[in-house]
């Protein structure tokens, strides 16, 4: 019910939406939980195991009860809570958990099945035997885990995530971040105040009472305007600071859209729905407040029972009265104020109903001491409740209960670091550990002050102290005037009785739950909450966690203090997934890195394939080729027989220069290259430290003190970190240094019998078998570009890498093409590139994949005799030289099935298939057009003494199994004279 | 976690990459048990460690940086060059 001119809405404004299809009018400044009650509407949902009707609770981000779905299709939002979701034209809400509508559920009656449904439930039910996990049990429980449902649909709408950095993070815009922003922000230190309310003001926004004489929404009106007049503050309203982590980082989430229609807030202006920020803070004030407590009686979590501070809210700030005759149960002072400004309105408060014996009077409404609610009733609302008092049990008729157990700080966020709050007997609450996160200063409610006057001056401390932390001095400024009435409690968890006390009310958890947890042995607090599940629901019980553990300390006989708070852990509200993936979505913020060939290539027929960061031509598809295979084997024919060009500008290429360039290859390398002649270039393999092997590549000497090294694709950024390493730790003494060009140079393979005469007519020097014999290297001019000539060879093939600076990489790559096209050339790609290295036995990552060593290999003989280097010591470590190990040979099929599969493992052919018959793997295949037939290359036991032997090669995966024989690793031209010709 | 480059300043440990203890590296002809003692048998405190990070995603320095493992308090740190763990001159 709506009281006419009351609260901070506005009266004149109109907002339409809808809720389980049915179309209702609320106010601008309203939450969809305070137009729905505005509207009388009270059953919003259906708890989690039970299906009983639920209403709203609470006035805030704790909320259990009232969640709900809006949206639509992929963009469809489940638990979402209705005490945040501010409303706006258009509104769509749906209730969750319940079906075919929120008034007539079906699972309802799990409610009578509760006797089954107690603690442990899932845990005495789900048991052996096993297989009837995945058929049965898996599906059952995940038919009945969670809320709300996603789409299923991937969700197209924007979600951002950012970076912030400050000197102050204020975490609350009540009484004591206010005041401590205010603090710091005169001090000109740059402030950030984030709050989780749409709203800053906290709980000055919900109450009836002045500061300076003035309301005291005015008085926080008159702070904000002046924060906002400074360049140093920034004001972040709807945001949720969620964690609390090492070094002053703190994530928040920060609802950007949510309060907007859909076609306002993505389409015309932009804006993300959420953003994910992490916030660098040299300190922090925490004033978030503090959350009210239910109290545990029978029947308590029917629609209309509420918080007692939730219902001041309702009607202070929204104008809503939730009931006609409201009825109000607490154990303490603060609780009274609910019945008084409910009086000042003209709303029937039936009684205020206090378990303590000296509850204070009042002249306005009558107050009911030493007594207790025992039970209430009401199929979907609320209808009467029972009072128990020394006259006994009578029943009072009343559509609305405003319960209190009192207030628990939020300390969740001390928490995060490890820090456990500690019990305060005086206010029955956990107050925050000091000094529990280096950095942050708690004040207010939060640290257990729960006075306006004490709340202000706390927060002006706490900046004062924050500030002194980073070396600024500031004076507490002066105080306004505000109440500082005390905070009178008696602690009262759970009304003694029969029937069902609930404590979570969003997991069904009950008292009785709790105490069978305690008689069943789970004493320890986190072994209750997980085999009752308290706590473990979308709110995290934060408004029933302390109840929980005071009901366990008094089953197990201890005090509370003992007993002990279960860890809370970020996030302090439920963050979504997309919100904290933003960017990562699609491609995202991933880079492209394309060559300076893409855009020839793609002329070319070009077909592209990922490596990496990478785009590289896969195949170039000719006219009449229909398949990748028929353009491999044509381009593999091709080098073979004619020339081809490929783009291998992805190796990582690292300048090195200085005059112990030398030293350093020596070291990182297990071949010397300290002998390395100038004009010439050398293959060379890195171990680890552990001595197997990191990676394979060549470097050229360039000069006297100029090398240039290239690494592969894949481990690029690996060895520019692992030489960094070398010259920065291990030998710092050496006069090097070295950078990455992979970038700067673009360079292609030219590889074939007529690759020579390609080179030679294209370059102005004399290309020949003088002056470039094989693994030669040099300076070149092509076209009047300074470039550089390498004589290697990755296909077997007599073949040369040419490079230039990447600005002249596409003109390079089509002249290059333009040249091979009369000797029947053309380019090639990575599939053919990938069938002329195996054909020759080359080694990638494929092969060297961590496990293996140079002995693997069949490279022992690179690992020099005459020097150590970095990794030497362990590779020779017993065992990393057995025979037996799995080591590099050759396959080639025999038998009827002409196929090799990469993956596939090995086994001796009488052997049956397991494990411990396992002798290797696959580790590359390919189609040889030039032998005619697969070929693959292997990790087997023992395998180069295993030469001729036949061997079953088993691909569970792909359904082969199949013989083949042990063959040389080279396939094609064993003794290299095509290279070298 | 924020991590203080004595080269670039406070940045987030996203731009970093943890190598392990920061050790002196032994010699290379050391033998196998001093290698396998350096790479494999290290103490795992519960307190304060020296730790290798290379701030790849920044100025591309290696740090020593020491940290407790128990509270990741940031004690200290310094570029690994100067930290003394370097194979002893003259040796290859
Ligand atoms: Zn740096």
């Amino acid at each position: 019910m709506r009281i006419s001119g009351k609260g901070l809405v506005s009266h004149n404004r109109t907002v339409n939406f809808s809720f389980n299809g049915k179309d209702y009018m609320g106010l601008e400044g309203d939450t969809l939980a305070s137009a729905l009650l505005a509207n009388d509407v009270h059953l919003v949902g259906r708890s989690f195991k039970y299906h009983r009707p639920r209403g709203i609770l609470t006035a805030g981000s704790e909320e259990p009860n009232a969640l709900v779905s809006t949206g639509k299709g992929a963009a469809r939002d489940p638990n979402i809570r209705a005490t945040q979701q501010e409303l706006f034209e258009g509104l769509a809400a749906q209730s969750q958990n319940c079906w075919p509508s929120v008034e007539r559920d079906v699972m309802a009656v799990n409610d009578l099945a509760a006797p089954f449904l107690g603690a442990g439930f899932y845990y005495k039910t789900f048991m052996w035997p096993a297989p009837l996990w995945e058929k049965l049990y898996e599906p059952i429980i995940r038919r009945a885990a969670g809320l709300g449902a996603l789409s299923g649909a991937a969700n197209k709408d924007p979600y951002e995530k950012a970076f912030a950095f400050c000197d102050l993070l204020v975490i609350g815009s009540g009484p004591a971040g206010l005041m401590a922003a205010l603090t710091a922000g005169r001090a000109g230190t740059d402030v950030i105040l984030a709050e989780d309310d749409s709203r800053m003001g906290g709980r000055l926004l919900a109450e009836v009472e002045e500061i300076d004489g003035k309301p005291a929404h005015v008085w926080v009106a008159e702070g904000l305007a002046e924060l906002e007049a400074m360049d140093n503050v920034r004001l972040m309203p709807r945001t949720a600071v969620t964690g609390v982590y090492d070094q002053g980082t703190y994530s928040a989430l920060e609802r950007v859209s949510h309060h907007l229609p859909p076609s306002q807030s993505l389409k015309t202006a932009h804006r993300p729905r959420e953003c994910f920020w992490r916030v660098a803070a040299k300190a922090s004030v925490l004033a978030a407040g503090a959350i009210e407590r239910p109290i545990a009686f029978r029947n308590n979590d029917r629609p209309g029972i509420m918080m007692a501070g939730a219902v001041r809210a309702y009607l202070n700030r929204w104008g809503v009265a939730p009931g006609a005759r409201i009825t109000v149960f607490a154990n303490n002072d603060d609780a009274h104020r609910t019945a008084r400004d409910l009086v000042a309105e003209g709303v029937h408060v039936t009684a205020v109903i206090d378990s303590r014996h000296d509850a204070p009077d009042s002249g306005e409404f009558p107050v009911i001491k030493g007594a207790m609610i025992c039970d209430s009733a009401g199929r979907q609302r609320l209808e009467s409740v029972t009072i128990r008092s020394v006259n006994g049990e009578e029943k009072l008729q009343t559509d609305c209960l405003a319960v209190s157990g009192g207030w628990n700080p939020s300390v969740h966020l001390t928490c995060h670091m490890g820090a456990r709050p500690e019990w305060n007997r005086e206010l029955a609450a956990f107050l925050p550990k000091p000094d529990a996160v280096p950095g942050m200063v708690v004040a207010g409610a939060a640290n257990g002050v729960f006075s306006t006057h004490g709340a202000l001056q706390d927060g002006a401390q706490a900046a004062v102290t924050a500030l002194a932390g980073m070396g600024t001095s500031v004076d507490a400024p002066p105080l306004p005037v505000a109440s500082d009435a005390p905070y009178r409690i008696s602690p009262l968890w759970a009304v003694p009785g029969k029937g069902r006390a609930w404590l979570d009310f969003q997991n069904d958890v009950t008292v009785k739950d709790v105490a069978q947890a305690a008689r069943e042995n789970f004493r320890s607090v986190e072994h209750m909450k997980r085999y009752t599940t308290q706590g473990m629901a979308t709110d995290q019980g934060k408004n029933s966690n302390v109840a929980a553990l005071a009901v366990l300390a008094d089953a197990t006989g201890r005090s509370i203090a003992e007993t002990g708070v279960t860890t809370f852990r970020p996030p302090f509200v439920p963050t979504s997934i997309a919100a904290m993936g933003a960017g990562a979505e699609d491609q995202g913020f991933k880079p492209q890195r394309y060559l300076t060939s893409h855009k020839a290539s793609l002329q070319r027929g070009a077909a592209n394939i990922e490596v990496g960061l990478w785009y590289r031509a896969s195949y170039f598809a000719k006219d009449g080729e229909s398949t990748w295979r028929q353009s491999c084997d044509r381009e593999v024919t091709m080098v073979r027989k004619a020339v081809g060009v490929c783009d291998v500008s992805t190796l990582g290429k690292i300048d090195i220069q200085g005059p112990d360039a030398a030293q350093l290859l020596d070291l990182a390398y297990t071949n010397l290259f300290s002998t390395l002649k100038l004009g010439r270039v050398r293959y060379g393999l890195m171990l680890r430290e552990d001595g197997f092997v990191m990676d394979d590549g060549t470097t050229a000497r360039l000069g006297e003190n100029h090398y240039v090294m290239t690494t592969t694709t894949a481990a690029a950024g690996q060895v520019m970190a692992h030489l960094e390493y070398l010259t920065q730790v291990v030998r710092p003494d050496l006069d090097v240094r070295f950078t990455s060009v992979t970038d700067q140079w673009a360079q292609f393979s030219v590889a074939g019998p007529k690759a020579r005469d390609l080179i030679d007519a294209l370059v102005d020097e004399d290309v020949n078998g003088e002056t470039f014999p094989f693994m030669a290297c040099g300076a070149i001019t092509v076209s009047g570009v300074a470039g550089r000539l390498f004589r290697i060879s990755f296909s077997g093939e007599h073949a040369y890498e040419i490079a230039v600076p990447a600005r002249y990489g596409d003109a390079l790559y089509r002249l290059l093409l333009e040249r091979a096209d009369p000797f029947g050339g053309g380019p090639y790609g990575m599939e053919a590139l990938n069938v002329l290295r195996i054909e020759k036995g080359f080694i990638t990552h494929a092969e060297i994949n961590g496990t293996v060593t140079a002995f693997d290999l069949g490279m022992q003989g690179l690992v020099s005799k005459k020097k150590s280097c970095w990794g030497k010591a362990l590779s020779e470590r017993d065992g990393l030289m057995d025979d037996d190990r799995m080591r590099l040979v050759g396959l080639k099929p025999v038998g009827a099935m002409q196929v090799l599969s990469a993956g596939a493992h090995l086994f001796d052919p009488d052997a049956t298939v397991e494990r411990v018959n396992d002798l290797g793997y696959v580790t590359s295949v390919g189609f040889s057009p030039t032998l005619g037939h697969m070929i693959g290359l292997a990790m087997l036991s023992g395998g180069p003494d295993r030469m001729g032997d036949t061997i079953r090669l088993v691909d569970h995966t792909r359904g082969i199994d199949t013989l083949c024989e042990v063959v040389n690793p080279v396939f094609f031209d064993p003794e290299g004279g095509r290279v070298r010709g | 976690m924020r991590i203080t480059c004595p080269l670039c300043g406070a940045r987030d440990r996203r731009e970093f990459t943890y190598k392990g203890a920061a050790l002196p590296v032994p010699a290379l002809e050391a033998g196998v048990a001093e290698w396998d003692a350096h790479v494999h048998l290290r103490d795992n405190p519960a307190g304060p460690l020296e730790e290798l990070w290379q701030h790849d995603m920044g100025c591309g320095a290696w740090l020593k940086v020491t940290r407790n493992t128990a509270t990741h308090e940031m004690l200290g740190v310094a570029l690994a060059q100067d930290a003394g763990l370097a194979i002893k001159e003259g040796q290859p």
